[in-house]
Order: structure tokens, then C-alpha cells, then sequence
């Protein structure tokens, strides 16, 4: 319940880490932001960052800091998981591992936690942001301010699930926390209401994303651009963002449900009183199976154009990809039960839902072959994004055909909650989402830098991925089909279950190996940028029309929005070009957003929400949220949010771009 | 400039009333609460086709307000209001249908007493 | 480009679309909460059910004091349209004032069920009860500050482009609070007067 004596609600030094593992974690954590701040001051960046990034409403400085962001929190995810297989290859029969069981817990909720809500959407809303008005030939995306208020929400939602570290404990229920396992008799702790705010926070801030990205693609195509003639890509978030607009209100609700319980002694899911546990798992899985596919679609729309470009074929089969993207959306709100064919349902209910889960295989295959068929006959160039691509197609298949296995309710029995499960879907999200959004970051890399990345080092990283991926989880299939349930922090020796875990283990090792070789591709690729100069804004002989324009991409993006009359525009574009028609081109004035602080500002207020409800300081969380309804009001009254730039200076900024020499 | 206050005026046509479309909106929804209550307080039906009757007023009134007070009708083409509309009514209807099936068939099957009851009925299960 | 002046889109209604499909998100946030009322509607742990705690007369004037406040509020918005400023404050006012008596009944209602015993910690039941309606009072809440806030701004700005545009949306939210009633009105307080 809620204590109104104490200012500081539950919060006391008991809070901070008591034993080595959890302090390293907060060290790291800590010692890092220091080490950001005293570079920042060292360097004399805080105005620059501050200027050109914390403020900025470009959609090309939000998207390179989702994926920043995504990036950080890879490293603290895979760490996760590296501890988990160490534990896991290790702890076997008397010997319990270096980790505690509450510890082990707290790491794989993390690790799942961190993973889906901060590295795949972080990275999905990162390459939307910076890719899409390019592809539809627009200045910005609908909701310029919103879509600043969107990633800070973010960014709220990723300090909250890192200050777990450092103040408190995490969530030790799991990344979706089942009742009664969530509920406060059971997880007494500030650990579940740290994952509570933390989604609710950034769930909102996705919620804002999928409306403005929605109507940026409906309201702000370039003239000519009809919807059968948009980029693959386009369509593929325009299916995404579909299902984010419908799917997260119900988490908002679930989550908020689950807090209601814990603090307000509500019965929704509690084991008495009538309470309804299983509720919880229905609602959580109606919200929870729509998120894998708004993860999953963005990144086959990056496949469709990098199987395109670095075949040098139009993409084979647009019409049926399109169907196949909303078959998708629709069937992805009839499959949820399939998340919990064990929870007692009857074969009438079971068999619908088995029977809608192989349906929604189809039109994923129908993308497959069109990708496959886009190869034959075309001259393959085997850049770092294609190999991303040929990885995800081998390994992407055997992924979904086992989840195909999983989806028939009887062997489901057998294999729910196993490692085969586990397998399964970390096939799907590392082969699909992961490469898919990998693949994206290297393909754009060069239009918003200006210099390409390193392809030897993209090469190396990607086989220590693909190879990794292989040895950490071919071996958790087989444990699976033997019987290995998932989350085990120890094992008897006479299962002989040991050395498929050692193997998992070395598996993740290289995929540690392959991660940072991607670090440190993008470091030397920085230091070479002199060498590797994009200077045509077209390195690889690009369709769409965010190549047409140079790299780095100017902040106006067009100097001119284009005129579309087919798909692949720049591609048409190009062929006008070399068939000598003149592009004719007047300028005229625009305006653009200026930068605000008072995103920064909502995203720190939210943060303060958040600590304050899971601590239950009611003063701060009340001050907080009466600061947002300050600052929304502040920011209506300002008639200031614009700035303009006149024709002759756009056509002054547009003909410097183009000839000058750019720097990174 | 002013071209494109012409086409700004258009566009703000279809997000506006008229007075007879909120009075008869009004008057329709006054009308079908109304008859709901009425029905309800005075037991006109049984249970069940009281229910339903009054699940229909509600669907009609929510059409009557959505066409009059939030002038879906007046949308013109391409009508993205209605697609994302109807989009949205399509899962409300998965979700709850789904939810109220889901729910109503565990809670026969995963309840104790009601258990008992129900494996006594199925022979050989 | 010269000839066509109706066919190019000049975005200004963006916001507005934007704003219909954030409507459209509340729809399925509300759903979720009528599916949660709906399964744990006869969860009521020992405790009364609706049938024996709603009072219908009561309800009856809520529905009817939010569906005037909602027509009000579309006088108001036809006044805007027309440049009348004070016609169009006056009108807001009235919506106002019917909104805050709505809130005042149902903070009633809700007060009588806590000092009966009967709070959001009797029972699954009444836990789904204050959350869906409850939610609803909130969304009204805010749709009442927002309201007074855009009174200010219109009093001292006047019927710009901008100002009407902020008034469609806060009308649009209004007439959407209306609606989701008629099923509140409907599901929760019809259906729990039907006897068991």
C-alpha cells in the first residue's frame, strides 16, 4: 500500500546493491554516465550536443539516437544473456553456478525486457525515423514535436529499466510478469513496478510513433506517389505502425491493471477475491503477439529494398508483397492464443488458434519466395546488408517452420516452455529483426554519414553472427525436444544436458566476438572516413529516392520535393537522367520546426512519474505530472515554432551540397 | 498563398456540422437512451432479448453520434477516417468476441467444483 | 499546377487525421477495459453485484447531462466556424458546467459505494467497475481542463486558423467521450439492472 508518512515513500539505503555482481552492475552503469559527461566536458561538446541533438525535432538526429541508444543497450542485454549461458554451462548438479537464483531471474526478465522494448523497437523507430520522409520525398514526418516527445518517452523508459541496477532490484517475473508471480504477495518488491513504468513510459512513446509515422505515410507522399507506387519499406511500417496503434492500448491497460492490483489492493488478477489470472495472459498476449509482428515487418520491408538493390532487380512481385504485408497485420490480431495453448482451453479453442497460426505462415512464405525470385537472374553484389539477408533467409526458415511445429496444439503440449520455444522465437527475432535492422543500419550507413563502413570488418562480424547464432542455439532445440525447460539456473549431471549448454555457451561467446567487431567496424570506419568518402549520395546504385539525394542528407532533405510517376522512383529518375532530360527544378521557401528542449523536459517529467509511482512518492510523481501539463500548455501558446528559409537561401544551401565536399 | 486558402477552406468542410445535423443527432440520441431506460426499468423483455434490444440501441446511437456529431459522412474520398474506423471496430471485435470466448471456455474448464461436474459428464475423456 | 487548385493536399488537416487515430487507440484501450469488466462481471467475491448497487435514475441523468453537454459543445464548434467568439465561449461554458455536473454525480455514486464497503477493493467485479468508469472520469477530467485552457487561449487570441483547429480536435475528444458512455451507459449500468 501506499505510505503517505514517508517523503521518500519505500526508498532507503537498503535500496543500493549489496552483493559484487549486482555493485559491477551498477559500477558499470554508473561509471559510464560519468565517463559521457566528463568526455562531453573535456571536449567542450555540452552546447553542441545540446543544440544539434537533445533538442533537435530532425527525425535524422532522433533516429541516429534511438539507434545509439539501441546499440547501448545491446551490449547491456547480450551481457545478460553471456551471464546466463556462463551460469547455465556451469551449474550442474552441487555446483550452483556464480549466480543466485533471485539474481538469475532479475538477468533473464532483463535480458528479454531490454531486448524486445529497447534494442528491436529502439533500432525499428530509429531507421524509420531516419528513412522514411526521405522515401517518400518529404521535408519531416507529420508531428515533428511529437516525435521528439516520443523518444524521450523512450529514453525515460531505458533509464528506469537501467537505474533498476543501481536503486532496487528488477523484475525477477519473467519479461512479461504472469500473475501471480507479479502480483505484490508474491513480488513484494519495487522490481515489477520498475518494468511497469518503464513499458508503460516507452509504450506511450510508441503509441505517439505509430500515429505520426501512420499519418505522415497517408498525408505526406510527394506528388505522384499513389499508394501502390510507395517503397516496400513504406508499406511494411505502414503495416507496422497499423498494428501499433491498435495493439498497445492494451498493454497500456494490462500494465496499468497489474499496477492497480499491486498498489491499490485491486482484484484483477489476484488468486482471491475474484481475481482472474488468466485474464492477465490473455490480454498481455493480444498486445504481445501484434508487438513480434511490428517488430518483424520494417525489417522485411529492409530486405525488399536491400534484395532489390544489391540484385540490381526491381523487386520481384510488389502487388502480392503488398497483400502478403496486410494479410500479415490482419491475421496477427487472430493468432494470441497460441502463446498459451497450455493454460487449459478446450481443443474447440485451440484448434482456431493452431489452425490461424499456420495460416499467417503463408503469406510470410509468399514474401520468402518473392525475395528468392528477386535473386534468379539478377547480378548479386555481396555487400555486408546482403549477407545480413542470406543469413536471415536460412536461418529465418528453419526458425518458422519450427514455430509452425509449435503452433499445432499437441506438440505444443510437449514443447511449450522449453528451450525449443526459446530457440524458436530467438531464431525469429535475432535471424529476422536483428539481422533485418543490422542489414538496414549498414545499407543506410552511408547516406547519413557520408562515408561507408568498413566491409571487411561488416563481413567478419556477420559470420561470427551467423556461426554464434548457430552453435548458441542448434543446442537449445535439441534440450528442448529432451525435455530442458526454460529459465533453469541448475541441473542434474545425469540428464547430460551439460555439454549442449557448454556449446550454447561458446556460441554466445562469438556473437559477443561478432558485436564487437561491430563496434569496432564503426570506429575505424570513422577513422578511414577520409578514404571511404560517399560523394555521389549513391554508393549502391539505389532505387528509392532517399539516394537521390547527397550524404550526409542536408536537414531540409530536398531542396525541391520530387515528382514520382513509378515505383523505384530514383531508378526512373536515374534513366531520365542518363537519357539526357533535364531535372527542372525551382525553388521555393519552406519552413522547418526549430528544436525545442521540451521534449527533453516530458521525457525527464515522465522519468520522475515513473520513479516516484514505483517508489511511491506521491509528492514527486504528482509535481511531475502537473510539470507536463505545464509545459504542454507553454508549448501551445507558442507562436514561435517555426523557422523559414527563403528560396534563394535553400537554392544557395542545395547548390553548396551538391558540389562541396562533405565531412562526416 | 491564397490558392492555398482556398483549398484549406475545403478541407475544414468536412470536420464541420450543420445546425439540423446536431439537432437531429440530439434529438435521435435523447430518443434512443430514452427507450433503452425504459425498457430496462420496466422488465419489458426477457433477460436475454432485453440484452440484446439494448446492445442495438446502443450501436445505432453510437452510428447516430458518429455521423452527426462527428461527421463521418461528410468525409470525402479517399476516406481514411472510416478505413482506420472500421479497421479499429474489426479488433475491438477480435479482442472482446475472442477475450469473452477464450475466457468463458477456461473458466468452464479450469474451475474446481465445475470440474468435477464436467469430467463426471465426459465419458472416457 | 496553375489550373488544379483543389487536388494538392496543403496538410493542414494533419493534426486532425492524427488526432482521429489517437481516437481510434482510446477505442481499443477502452475495449480492453470492457473485455476485462465483462469477464470478471460475475466476480463478485461475496460481495453485491451490479444489480444490487447501481441506481438507474442516477445514471439516467448522467447520460442525458453528458449527451447535452456533447451537443452544446457542437453549438459551440458551429459558432466557431462562423467567427462568433463569444457565442462560441458561451457555448464551450455550458458544456463545461454540464461536464463538471456529470463528474460531480459519478464522484457521487463513487463515494457512496466506498462508505458502503463496497470500494475497488471489494472485488474483481468492482475493481473492473472503477477502472472502466473511472477511466472514463478521467478522460472527462482532462477533456475539462483542456477545455478551460482553450477558452483562455481563444478569449485572448480570438478564431485564428490554429485556435479553431485546437477546438475541432477538444470536439472530436468530446463527442468520442459521449460515445464510449452510450456503452457504459449500455453494458455496465442497463446490463447490471437486468436481473441476474
Amino acid at each position: 500500500m501506499i505510505e503517505f508518512a514517508n517523503l521518500l515513500g519505500k526508498l532507503n539505503w537498503n535500496a543500493l546493491p549489496h552483493d559484487p555482481i549486482t555493485a559491477g552492475g551498477a559500477a558499470t552503469v554508473v561509471g559510464g554516465v560519468l565517463v559521457v559527461m566528463a568526455a562531453l566536458t573535456y571536449f567542450k561538446r555540452w552546447k553542441w550536443l545540446w543544440k544539434e541533438w537533445l533538442t533537435s525535432l530532425d527525425p535524422k538526429r532522433i533516429g541516429v539516437m534511438y539507434i545509439v541508444v539501441a546499440i547501448v543497450m545491446l551490449v547491456r542485454a547480450g551481457t545478460d544473456a553471456l551471464m546466463m549461458r556462463a551460469q547455465q554451462a556451469v551449474s550442474v548438479g552441487n555446483n550452483h553456478g556464480f549466480l543466485s537464483s533471485n539474481h538469475f531471474q532479475q538477468i533473464f526478465s532483463a535480458h528479454g525486457t531490454i531486448m524486445i522494448f529497447f534494442v528491436a523497437m529502439g533500432l525499428m523507430f530509429g531507421l524509420i525515423n531516419l528513412v522514411l520522409p526521405l522515401m517518400l520525398g518529404a521535408r519531416d514526418v507529420a508531428f515533428p514535436f511529437l516525435n521528439s516527445i516520443s523518444f524521450w518517452l523512450f529514453g525515460a523508459g531505458v533509464v528506469l529499466v537501467n537505474l533498476s541496477l543501481v536503486i532496487g532490484s528488477f523484475s525477477a517475473a519473467g519479461w512479461l510478469a504472469y500473475p501471480p508471480l507479479s502480483e505484490l504477495r508474491y513480488s513484494p518488491g519495487v522490481g515489477v513496478d520498475y518494468w511497469i513504468w518503464s513499458l508503460q513510459i516507452a509504450g506511450i512513446g510508441s503509441l505517439l510513433s505509430g500515429i505520426n509515422f501512420l499519418t505522415t505515410i497517408i498525408k505526406m507522399r510527394c506528388k505522384g506517389m499513389s499508394l501502390m507506387k510507395m517503397p516496400m519499406f513504406v508499406w511494411t511500417v505502414m503495416g507496422a505502425m497499423t498494428l501499433v496503434i491498435f495493439a498497445f492500448p492494451i498493454l497500456t491497460v494490462t500494465l496499468t491493471l497489474l499496477y492497480l492490483d499491486r498498489t491499490f489492493g485491486m482484484h484483477f488478477f489476484t488468486a482471491g477475491a475474484g481475481g482472474n489470472m488468466m485474464m492477465y495472459v490473455n490480454l498481455i498476449w493480444a498486445w504481445g503477439h501484434p508487438e513480434v509482428y511490428i517488430l518483424i515487418l520494417p525489417a522485411f520491408g529492409v530486405f525488399s529494398e536491400v534484395v532489390a538493390t544489391f540484385s540490381r532487380k526491381r523487386l520481384f512481385g510488389y502487388t502480392s508483397m503488398v497483400w502478403a504485408t496486410w494479410a500479415i497485420v490482419v491475421l496477427s490480431f487472430s493468432v494470441w492464443l497460441h502463446h498459451f495453448f497450455t493454460m487449459g482451453a478446450g481443443a474447440d479453442v485451440n484448434g482456431f488458434f493452431g489452425i490461424m497460426t499456420m495460416v499467417i505462415a503463408v503469406p510470410t512464405g509468399v514474401k520468402m519466395f518473392n525475395w528468392l525470385f528477386t535473386m534468379y537472374r539478377g547480378r548479386i553484389l555481396l555487400a555486408t546488408p546482403m549477407r545480413w539477408f542470406l543469413g536471415f533467409v536460412v536461418l529465418f526458415t528453419i526458425g518458422g517452420v519450427a514455430g509452425v511445429l509449435l503452433g499445432v496444439p499437441p506438440i505444443d503440449f510437449q514443447l511449450h516452455n522449453t528451450l525449443f520455444l526459446v530457440a524458436h522465437f530467438h531464431t525469429m527475432i535475432v535471424s529476422g529483426v536483428l539481422f533485418g535492422y543490422f542489414a538496414g543500419v549498414t545499407y543506410w550507413f552511408p547516406k547519413f554519414s557520408g562515408f561507408r563502413l568498413n566491409e571487411r570488418l561488416g563481413g567478419y562480424a556477420f559470420w561470427c553472427w551467423l556461426v554464434g547464432f548457430i552453435l548458441a542455439f542448434v543446442p537449445l532445440y535439441i534440450l528442448g525436444l529432451m525435455g530442458a525447460t526454460r529459465r533453469l539456473d541448475n541441473y542434474s549431471p545425469s540428464l547430460g544436458w551439460q555439454p549442449l549448454f557448454i556449446v550454447a555457451g561458446v556460441g554466445a561467446a562469438i556473437i559477443a566476438v561478432g558485436l564487437t567487431l561491430q563496434i569496432l567496424q564503426l570506429l575505424v570506419s570513422i577513422r578511414q572516413r577520409q578514404q571511404t568518402r560517399d560523394t555521389t549520395g549513391d554508393p549502391w546504385n539505389g532505387r528509392t529516392l532517399e539516394w537521390s539525394t547527397p550524404s550526409p542528407v542536408p536537414f531540409y532533405n530536398f531542396a525541391v520535393t520530387p515528382e514520382v510517376d513509378s515505383r523505384d522512383p530514383f531508378w526512373a529518375i536515374k534513366q531520365a537522367r542518363s537519357a539526357g532530360i533535364e531535372d527542372k527544378s525551382t525553388y521555393e521557401a519552406i519552413t522547418l520546426p526549430k528544436n525545442s528542449p521540451i521534449g527533453l523536459f516530458v521525457g525527464t517529467l515522465a522519468f520522475l512519474i515513473g520513479f516516484g509511482a514505483i517508489w511511491h512518492i506521491v509528492w514527486l510523481a504528482g509535481i511531475s505530472l502537473f510539470g507536463i501539463l505545464v509545459l504542454v500548455i507553454v508549448r501551445s501558446n507558442d507562436d514561435h515554432t517555426e523557422r523559414h528559409i527563403s528560396a534563394k537561401k535553400l537554392e544557395e544551401l542545395d547548390k553548396q551540397a551538391r558540389t562541396q565536399e562533405r565531412y562526416a | 498563398m491564397s490558392k492555398q486558402d482556398k483549398v484549406v477552406v475545403a478541407q475544414h468542410d468536412t470536420n464541420r456540422g450543420t445546425l439540423a445535423s446536431y439537432v437531429t443527432g440530439y434529438i435521435f440520441s435523447i430518443y434512443l437512451t430514452f427507450a433503452a431506460y425504459l425498457m430496462v426499468y420496466n422488465h419489458l423483455f426477457s433477460n436475454i432479448v432485453l440484452t440484446t434490444v439494448i446492445v442495438i440501441l446502443a450501436l445505432v446511437q453510437f452510428i447516430v453520434q458518429v455521423l452527426f456529431f462527428l461527421h463521418l459522412g461528410r468525409e470525402t474520398k479517399p476516406r481514411w477516417k472510416l478505413a482506420v474506423m472500421l479497421f479499429m471496430i474489426m479488433v475491438v471485435l477480435i479482442l472482446v468476441g475472442g477475450s469473452l470466448w477464450i475466457m468463458s471456455n477456461l473458466n468452464t474448464r479450469m474451475t474446481p467444483q465445475q470440474m468435477n461436474n464436467y469430467m463426471n459428464n465426459q465419458q472416457g475423456l | 499546377m496553375s489550373a488544379t487548385a483543389t487536388v494538392v493536399d496543403d496538410n493542414s488537416d494533419k493534426p486532425i487525421l492524427g488526432f482521429w487515430i489517437y481516437l481510434m487507440t482510446d477505442c481499443v484501450l477502452f475495449a480492453s477495459l470492457f473485455a476485462t469488466y465483462a469477464v470478471l462481471y460475475n466476480n463478485t467475491a461475496g460481495g453485491p453485484s451490479g444489480f444490487q448497487l447501481f441506481n438507474l435514475k442516477n445514471v439516467l441523468a448522467e447520460t442525458l447531462i453528458l449527451l447535452t453537454s456533447s451537443f452544446t459543445c457542437g453549438l459551440a464548434m458551429l459558432a466557431a466556424h462562423k467567427g462568433d467568439r463569444d457565442r462560441t465561449l458561451a457555448w464551450f461554458g455550458v458544456s463545461f458546467l454540464l461536464g463538471i455536473a456529470f463528474l460531480a454525480l459519478e464522484l457521487t455514486e463513487f463515494r457512496h459505494f466506498v462508505q458502503t464497503g463496497n470500494s475497488w477493493r471489494r472485488s474483481g467485479f468492482l475493481s473492473a467497475f472503477f477502472t472502466l468508469v473511472g477511466t472514463h472520469g478521467l478522460h472527462i477530467t482532462v477533456g475539462l481542463t483542456w477545455m478551460v485552457t482553450l477558452m483562455v487561449q481563444v478569449f485572448r487570441r480570438g478564431l485564428t486558423r490554429a485556435t479553431i483547429r485546437r477546438l475541432t480536435m477538444l470536439s472530436m475528444f468530446w463527442h468520442f467521450l459521449d460515445i464510449i458512455w452510450i456503452f457504459i451507459f449500455t453494458i455496465v449500468y442497463l446490463r447490471g439492472a437486468i436481473a441476474p
